[in-house]
This record gives C-alpha cells, structure tokens and sequence, in this order.
C-alpha cells in the first residue's frame, strides 16, 4: 500500500515538474544562435507559420516573437549571476558577432631609442622590488613617490663639494639639476612620439582603401606599378616634371674587364704594397668596435629566442635586431688584427676595400 | 564634426517615397548604406500602453532564413545590430530585461516590431514570457544598398591580436565542441609497480 503511494507521489512530483517546464519550454526544428553578449538570438527556422497567415500577420508575429524571447530569456537566466545592491544581475560574455569598427586598428608604435638600444644589447629590465629599506626612518619605504626612501628634497644639510664656489646655493643647484633633467626626459619622449607619429602611417608600397596615404607612398605605390610592366618599366614615360626616384639604379657597380690599363695597373700595384707593408691597413678600433657590437647582437638576438621559445611569445620577431645585424656584417667580415686584405682577387677589389672602408667609417654612428 | 560613426536618414520624393537609409561609417568613409521603403509605421505614441524607460538595453531577434542567405541581407543584419544594440556593458540587471525588437524577414519584407517584455511566474526559476506590442512597428522593403568592397569590410571588422582569444598550450578544441588536453606524464618504470597478483 504505502509502496504504492511513494510511486503515485513521484509519478505526480514528475508530471507536475514537466507541467512547469513545459510553460518555459519552446519546440523549435532548428536551434537559435545566441551572442548573448550583445542579448541577440537569430532565428534559422523558415518562417512558414507566417506564410500562411495573409497580409497583416500581426498576431503570428507576436507569437513568434513570443517564443524567441523566451527561449532568449532561458538562456540569459543560466547565466552565472551575483547580487549588486539587491538587484540580481547575470554576468554577460563578450560578444561574439564581429561588427566593424569605427577606426582602423592601431598600427605597433616603433621602438624607442632606448628600446632599440636595449634590444641590440640585450639589456632586459630587470625586476624590481617595491620596498627599500631606509635607514634614515628605520622603516620600508617605496623606491619612489610619497615618502620615499631616500628624498633628495628633504636633505636638511647639503656639504658643498671640493671644487665648487662657497657662495653658491646648493640647495638652487640640487632644484635646478632636477628641472633639467625633467626638461630632457621631457624632449626625449616628445621627439619618440614625434618618430612613432611620422612611421604611424601605413609603410606598405600599394594603395590603401581608405586612400589616406602620404606623397611618399603614394609615391612608391607609383614606382611600383611603373615596374610592373613587360618590359620592367623601360618604356614608361615619365611627366613632365616628374623626379626620378631615390634608390633606384644598380647597386653594385663593377669595373669592365678590359679597358683602362693604367688604372688596372695602378690598382694591381697597390694592392701589392698593402700585402707586403707591415703596418695594418685596417683602423683597429673600428674593427674591434664593429666586431663587438656584432657579438652583441649576435648574443642578444640568441638570448631573446631562448626567452621566446620558454616564454611562447610568438609574433615579437626581433625586427630590429634583424634590421641592425643586415648592414654591419657587410663591412665586419673583415676580421680584425690581420694587416690588409687577406684574400687577394680581382682588381675590382682595391675599389672595393676603399669603398668598405668609407662604408665601415659611415655606418659607425 | 561629431564624428559618429552611424546614421540614419529619412526623406521622401517621388521616386522613393518613405525612405528611409540607414548606414555605418569607417574611417571617415561610408562602410554599408542601406536604404529601406516604409510601407507602414506605427509610431510609438499611437500604441496606447505604458512603455518601458528610454536606454533601456533592447534585446534582438532576427527571424527567418533569408538574413544569411543574400550578401545584402547579411550585412543588413549586421548594420541593425549595430544600429540597435546600445553600449555593451558586462553585467545586466535581469529584471531590466523590458524592451525586445523583433525582425522578420519574410516574403521580401522585413517585419520591425517592438515589444515590451511582462516576466511572469512559471513552475521555475526561469519566468515565462509574455508580450505586448509596445514600440515602433514598421514594415521595410530592401531598396537599393550601397555595400562596402569586401576588402574594405574585411579591414573594418579585423580584431587587434590583443582581443582575440589567447591559445592555451596542450589544450585543443574539436569542432563539435569537444574541448581536449594533454597531460605529460613522466617516465614510469613498469617492472617497479606490482601488476597483477
């Protein structure tokens, strides 16, 4: 008997549950699409309820609308809540329909000076702790800002030095020295927005959809499509008051095999003195110089890859490492200390040492 | 001057009569233009029933298979969501949910109607939904559309690496939503461990 009535109250408890669910519940032949971040459902099923309601669908539009809502609101009531000053309130996910955007994506900004200089080094910022202990106050205080460790300001007595003028105000001195260093750290970051403004716009040579585009690219989207012809722009025709552009022409520039002799001869010559002299052709500084700025790099560029592959920070390529380790290593092939060009060749390499040695003392900042 | 970067603008000539265009922007330029024939329009005041509070965050529902059909309904779509959606904000009081705006598309027209949201008590947790017609009600017909190239639109909705969701290493997702792992386990000595009696 009572076995009975435990069954008949479960059976009852469970008709009654699907009794409530199904006042909630919508049948629908193909699920909605929900980006609930933007409280949006879209709805795929073909509206075939409505086609067949005539001109003025008004009451079958509000049932489906009725039934979409409430299969939104199903969804945004499963959402994880909390209680804000005794409002319930859903937290919302992002939202998932890509709209377009108002302003173009902002472009990276180019290193700093001190980045770049940094990057080629390999100098990593190291980690700081927040506290520093003062012995003055017999307390932790922050490196810098309100109540620091070491205030320069508070000094109640400063000694004046050795060499300076007893009549002098130190204490001016001490304000001073600070102004101007706020002054310089001032232009400096002014002159690094100033660079990062000028690279800001679009550097690839072609036409931007947009069409806001500087004379120069403009410029070298020109250039570009003069070459693209057949003929690599042979028979292009320029304007009349048209430049010709900068960078064009060959790069290399090699001597006949046969012409000059007396030239030849010369260059023959020479290159003969410079073998057999002892004194080293080469500015040892500026080799050694070049040579160590190269190791650097080289060991810079190697360490930020270990760090990358451990850390898997993809997409930092070393842009400008990579761009600072192109030209240098033209000229620093020549290794220093050896007295003169060890590898003999052609005539064409007396005109070559002289070039790279004029290249050398040029790219060395 | 202001630099907003969506508009709408209705006019009415003999050609068109009851126009209405409405249209994005990006980067100063006009992304998508869309313009759209009023057939009939029932304004807000005309609905005598109390009406929920200017601002409040509407609720969208696009009905009918024909807004991911065609290139133009699409990006129809797209341009009504951004048009209605208001600002995106985290949190959202689920009371306040009121106002819902509903779009059907059906026989070439596009049924706009606006409906004020009634929460009442169900078995459960969830409520049940009743509506009333409560908003705007129009019923719009797709005249000409000016769309942007689709390398323009690409441009437009491109995401900054920075919002995109970040990749979890040995965690992969399938397509069907199942969500894997990898464990690395270290080597085991197998002659160590006692395996069966």
């Amino acid at each position: 008997m009572e076995g009975q009535n435990v069954e008949e109250l479960l059976a009852k408890a469970e008709r009654d549950e699907a009794e409530k669910l199904q006042r909630i519940t919508v049948h629908k032949e193909l699920e909605l699409e929900f980006d609930l971040g933007n409280l949006l459902a879209s709805d795929r099923n073909p509206p075939t309820g409505l086609r067949r309601a005539g001109p003025s669908p008004e009451a079958e539009l509000q049932a489906l609308a009725r039934d979409n809502t409430q299969l939104l609101i199903n969804q945004l009531w499963q959402l994880p809540t909390e209680r804000v000053e005794e409002a319930l309130v859903a937290r919302l996910p992002e939202p998932t329909t890509r709209l377009p955007r108002e302003k173009p994506v902002p472009r990276p900004r180019p290193l700093t000076r001190w980045q770049q200089f940094a990057r080629l080094k390999g100098i990593r910022p190291k980690k700081k702790t927040n506290l520093v202990w003062d012995e003055v106050s017999g307390q932790w205080r922050r490196r810098w800002g309100y109540q620091r460790a070491r205030d320069d300001t508070k000094e109640w007595l400063i000694e004046v030095p050795g060499g300076a003028d007893p009549l002098e105000d130190q204490f001016a001195k001490r304000i001073q020295a600070k102004k101007e260093r706020v002054a310089k750290n001032e232009l400096n970051r002014l002159r690094n927005l100033a660079r990062a403004h000028k690279m800001q716009l679009p550097s690839t040579a072609g036409m931007h959809p947009t069409g806001h585009q500087s004379k120069e690219e403009l410029g070298r989207a020109m250039q570009v499509a003069k070459v693209s012809t057949a003929s690599v722009g042979r028979f292009q025709e320029r304007l009349p008051k048209e430049k010709a552009p900068r960078g064009s022409g060959k790069k290399r520039k090699f001597q006949p095999l046969f012409g000059d002799f007396a030239a030849e001869k010369k260059s023959q010559l020479e290159l003969l003195r410079v073998m057999n002299s002892k004194k080293p052709q080469l500015d040892v500084t500026r080799a050694t110089n070049k040579q160590m700025r190269e190791e650097d790099q080289e060991e810079a560029a190697k360490r930020r890859k270990m760090s990358q592959k451990g850390k898997r920070k993809g997409g930092r390529q070393g842009a400008g490492g990579q761009r600072k380790g192109g030209p240098p290593s033209q000229g620093g092939k020549r290794k220093g200390g050896l007295g003169g060009k060890v590898n003999s060749g052609p005539p064409r390499l007396g005109g070559k040492r002289k070039g790279g040695q004029h290249q050398g003392g040029k790219r060395r900042k | 001057k202001s630099d907003w970067s969506l508009f709408m603008f209705g006019s009415h000539n003999k050609k068109q009569p009851n126009n209405l265009v409405i249209g994005h922007m990006y980067d100063y330029h006009v992304l998508d233009m869309i313009e759209l024939g009023t057939e009939k329009f029932v304004s807000l005041k005309d609905i005598k029933n109390s009406k929920c509070f200017e601002g409040t965050k509407p609720m969208l529902i696009f009905a009918g298979d024909d807004f991911d059909v065609t290139e133009d309904y699409r990006r129809l779509k797209n341009l009504l969501i951004d048009l209605f959606r208001g600002p995106t904000v985290s949190n959202i009081r689920l009371a306040g949910l009121e106002y819902v705006l509903h779009f059907t598309a059906l026989n070439g027209k596009i049924y706009f109607r606006g409906y004020k949201v009634l929460l009442k008590k169900s078995g459960c947790k969830t409520p049940r939904i009743e509506l009333e017609e409560m908003g705007p009600s129009l019923d719009l017909v797709l005249r000409r559309t000016y769309l942007a190239s689709d390398d323009l639109y690409k441009l437009s909705i491109k995401m900054p690496k920075s919002l995109k969701p970040k990749k979890k290493t040995n965690v992969s997702h399938d397509t069907f939503g199942t969500t894997y792992g990898r464990i690395h386990m270290q080597k085991q000595d197998l002659s160590k461990y006692k395996l069966g009696k």
